[in-house]
């Protein structure tokens, strides 16, 4: 441990100096080529593959600064995400919190690196406890955390509950998971995540399991948290309509990866990247005339992580692929607009070198 | 139940075409005189009467569906909106009487093609209407299908119960539908572990058309699938409607999705339906307060509209409220609301279960 210790100044400065935060303001938290692999099962010492949940997510995110991660289910959202809370220690790259490398944190720092990020489940009865009430569930991380005084917890309990607008408090203290509503639960699990004052807030789709009244209620609630705390906040989903009222940078993820990143208005009004157009094509705003024309999406399914597709990710789906450019090199970041970065070939800058092939042939 | 022909113990073992040729009320299907492309397209299909369906629970009597009447076109898709717990899927055990065990009451009048289907005794159910007339995809049907049975013999499985085919010409049956819901043919052989979750959900919708039924009742198709997932299952079944003039109910609680196949939308609220309008009209301009408030929740991907969130909660299906069962959450909440409206007809073909729509309110 002291070893450790010793030599972590040093490399907190050199972080500082490698990585200058993109946004304005300190960054808080900044990944830097992280990746998530799992091990599939071994043979002996033959190893069979992995799965390459996360691969290769380099991004930061400034202290009050809202962003939303968006995909498809099993493009490693979720392990992003886990990995970002720690539970995950990555296969490469690293989780940069308030300047200092999580996995050179020594047991302790880490204890107090999980009370200043919260987590909000997206379930929220599997994330209650169900033989725990309300008074107990919110004690909890108090205990852990060393709040001792009995009187001190029952303040913040009450505090983190009015917070949430579940008031008059007395009247949830004692109630257990099920005799809540799933917005009240939802509510509670929000309580949960506040209640240690933390910087960040991760949030995996928090209103994916409620219903279309109750949503608006508890993202309008999240994101008055949000500001009123000057909080950070990662927000999960795959539904890009709710995104607009909550953050201000969207990632779009595919197959592991990031392939585009803006701001969100600038996202949802002129999306770079064919994936990212396909996904806002098929999304449909309540219009009659949508059961008249038939919505123009790519087929196919996102890619085995286990072995993905060589080049760009999305090239096997793509309408716009490139034969022998798409297949074979993998995309960097371009900026195609201020402040708006696309992994495809389509928004390389004109006068940098031509594509191998003809720009016209599909595969 | 008199025209039921007694069963033999083993019929099971047997063809089941010999037992059905013998009974009369099979033969409009046996003929292929009825099939989903059959019949003017602006016929009635079905017009339900009254419907109630009641649970008994431990702590009183639920009423999940408490007086629903509503009619649909030929090759019309209809689509039952409502938030968790108003009684949607209880409407379609219902309508396909797979009723659980704690019922305490079961009442209304259905009519399906000219026929009165509520009168059929529960054989005859089973063998004349049940997935050969009106068949259905269950809420998460995908994650339901039997994992150690090829996808092909489930698919065929109904053509074989229902309709006594060979397994042969079942099997040629389900290829064909394969190829309508966009599933390769080689899939048939394939177990459910071996399909993502948009191929499963293809093979049940698949198992639902085979036996080209007039209905189909899709509860929650899409909402455990990805979003490009989903708009292509939403394509699929479009096309589906265009060229097999299949009818579809289509059960959901997502209003953006339900447009994408809606002719017609009824909205469901504790039990009742409080507004059932064109889709044109329910989308643009929405009748009733309760609409009016779910379609300003909706969060909009193209329009900087800030969301509503709707205060209050649903009311118990245990202990409905005398009057609207509205009220309490309605801001054009009035004197009169103490008691509980029956659906308005209005202008256009529109109906709306609100006090504001009598004729005495309307003519001041």
């Amino acid at each position: 441990m002291s070893a450790e210790s010793q030599t972590l100044p040093t490399d907190t400065a050199q972080v500082e100096t490698q990585v200058p935060p993109r946004t304005e303001g300190e960054a808080l938290l900044h990944a830097r080529q992280l990746h998530t692999w799992f091990e599939l099962r071994r043979w002996g010492i033959v190893r069979i593959g992995y799965v390459r949940a996360v691969d290769g997510v380099e991004f930061s995110l400034a202290r009050g600064e809202s962003v939303a991660f968006v995909g498809e289910s099993g493009c490693g959202k979720s392990s992003l995400i886990r990995t970002l809370l720690g539970l995950h220690k990555p296969t490469e790259g690293d989780v940069i919190f308030e300047g200092r490398k999580l996995s050179e944190r020594s047991r302790q720092e880490r204890h107090e690196y999980r009370a200043k990020v919260g987590y909000v489940q997206q379930d929220p009865y599997g994330a209650l406890p169900p033989f725990m009430s309300v008074r107990q569930i919110l004690a909890e991380p108090l205990i852990v955390h060393g709040v001792r005084d009995r009187a001190e917890r029952e303040r913040r309990i009450r505090a983190a509950l009015e917070e949430v607008r579940l008031s008059p408090p007395e009247e949830f203290l004692h109630k257990f998971p099920h005799m809540l509503s799933g917005g009240q639960q939802q509510r509670v699990v929000i309580a949960r995540a506040l209640i240690l004052k933390p910087e960040m807030i991760v949030a995996d789709e928090p209103v994916s399991m409620l219903d279309a009244s109750v949503r608006i209620e508890i993202l309008n609630l999240l994101r008055n948290i949000q500001r009123s705390h000057n909080l950070a906040l990662v927000f999960i989903t795959h539904d890009l309509s709710t995104v607009r009222y909550f953050a201000k940078r969207i990632f779009v993820m595919y197959a592991g990866k990031f392939v585009e990143e803006a701001p969100v208005d600038e996202l949802i009004d002129h999306p770079q990247h064919p994936y990212t157009q396909a996904l806002l094509t098929a999304l449909p705003d309540p219009d009659p005339e949508n059961a008249h024309r038939d919505t123009e999406v790519p087929g196919g399914e996102p890619p085995s992580l286990l072995n993905p597709p060589s080049g760009c990710r999305f090239h096997p789906r793509c309408p716009h692929a490139m034969q022998g450019l798409c297949d074979v090199e993998e995309p960097p970041l371009f900026e195609p607009r201020p402040q708006h970065h696309s992994a495809c070939w389509l928004q390389r800058p004109e006068g940098e070198q031509p594509p191998k092939a003809d720009p016209g042939a599909t595969p | 139940m008199s025209n039921t022909p007694p069963v033999h113990p083993d019929a099971s073992q047997q063809p089941r075409g010999d037992v059905l040729a013998d009974d009369p009320s099979y033969a409009p299907r046996q003929s292929g005189a009825e099939s989903a492309a059959s019949g003017a397209a602006g016929e009635t299909l079905l017009r339900v009467e009254n419907m109630h369906l009641h649970y008994r629970t431990q702590r009183g009597v639920v009423r999940a569906v408490d007086g629903i009447s509503f009619e649909m076109k030929r090759n019309e898709a209809l689509v039952v909106l409502g938030e968790s717990g108003c009684g949607k899927t209880s409407l379609t055990k219902a309508l396909l009487r797979t009723l659980p065990r704690n019922v305490a009451h079961f009442s209304g009048k259905v009519t399906l093609a000219g026929e009165e289907i509520s009168e059929l005794s529960e054989e005859q159910f089973r063998r004349t209407v049940r997935w050969s007339r009106i068949s259905m995809v269950m809420q998460a049907a995908m994650n339901a299908l039997n994992p150690v049975v090829r996808v092909g013999e489930q698919v065929a499985e109904p053509l074989r119960v229902h309709n006594g085919w060979s397994r042969e010409k079942s099997r040629e049956r389900a290829a064909e539908v394969f190829h309508l819901v966009g599933l390769p043919a080689d899939f048939l052989n394939r177990y459910p572990f071996e399909l993502s979750g948009g191929m499963r959900q293809r093979a049940v919708l698949a198992m639902a058309l085979v036996t080209d039924p007039l209905l189909v009742i899709l509860d929650e198709p899409t909402s455990a699938l990805d979003v490009l997932t989903q708009a292509n299952i939403m394509n699929v079944l479009k096309r589906i409607k265009r060229e097999m003039g299949t009818s579809f109910i289509l059960i959901t609680h997502d209003v953006a999705t339900s447009s994408e196949l809606a002719d017609r939308v009824a909205l469901m609220y504790a039990g009742q339906i409080v507004e059932d309008s064109p889709a044109q009209h329910y989308f643009t301009d929405p009748a009733h307060p309760y609409t009016k408030l779910l379609m300003a929740s909706v969060p909009r991907l193209r329009e900087v509209v800030e969301p509503e969130h709707i205060p209050g909660q649903p009311p118990s299906l245990l202990e409905l409220p005398e009057g609207c069962r509205f009220a309490d959450r309605c801001p054009s909440r009035h004197e009169r609301c103490g008691a509980n409206p029956e659906l308005q007809s209005l202008p256009d073909n529109r109906k709306a279960r609100c006090w504001l729509f009598t004729e005495e309110a309307q003519s001041t």
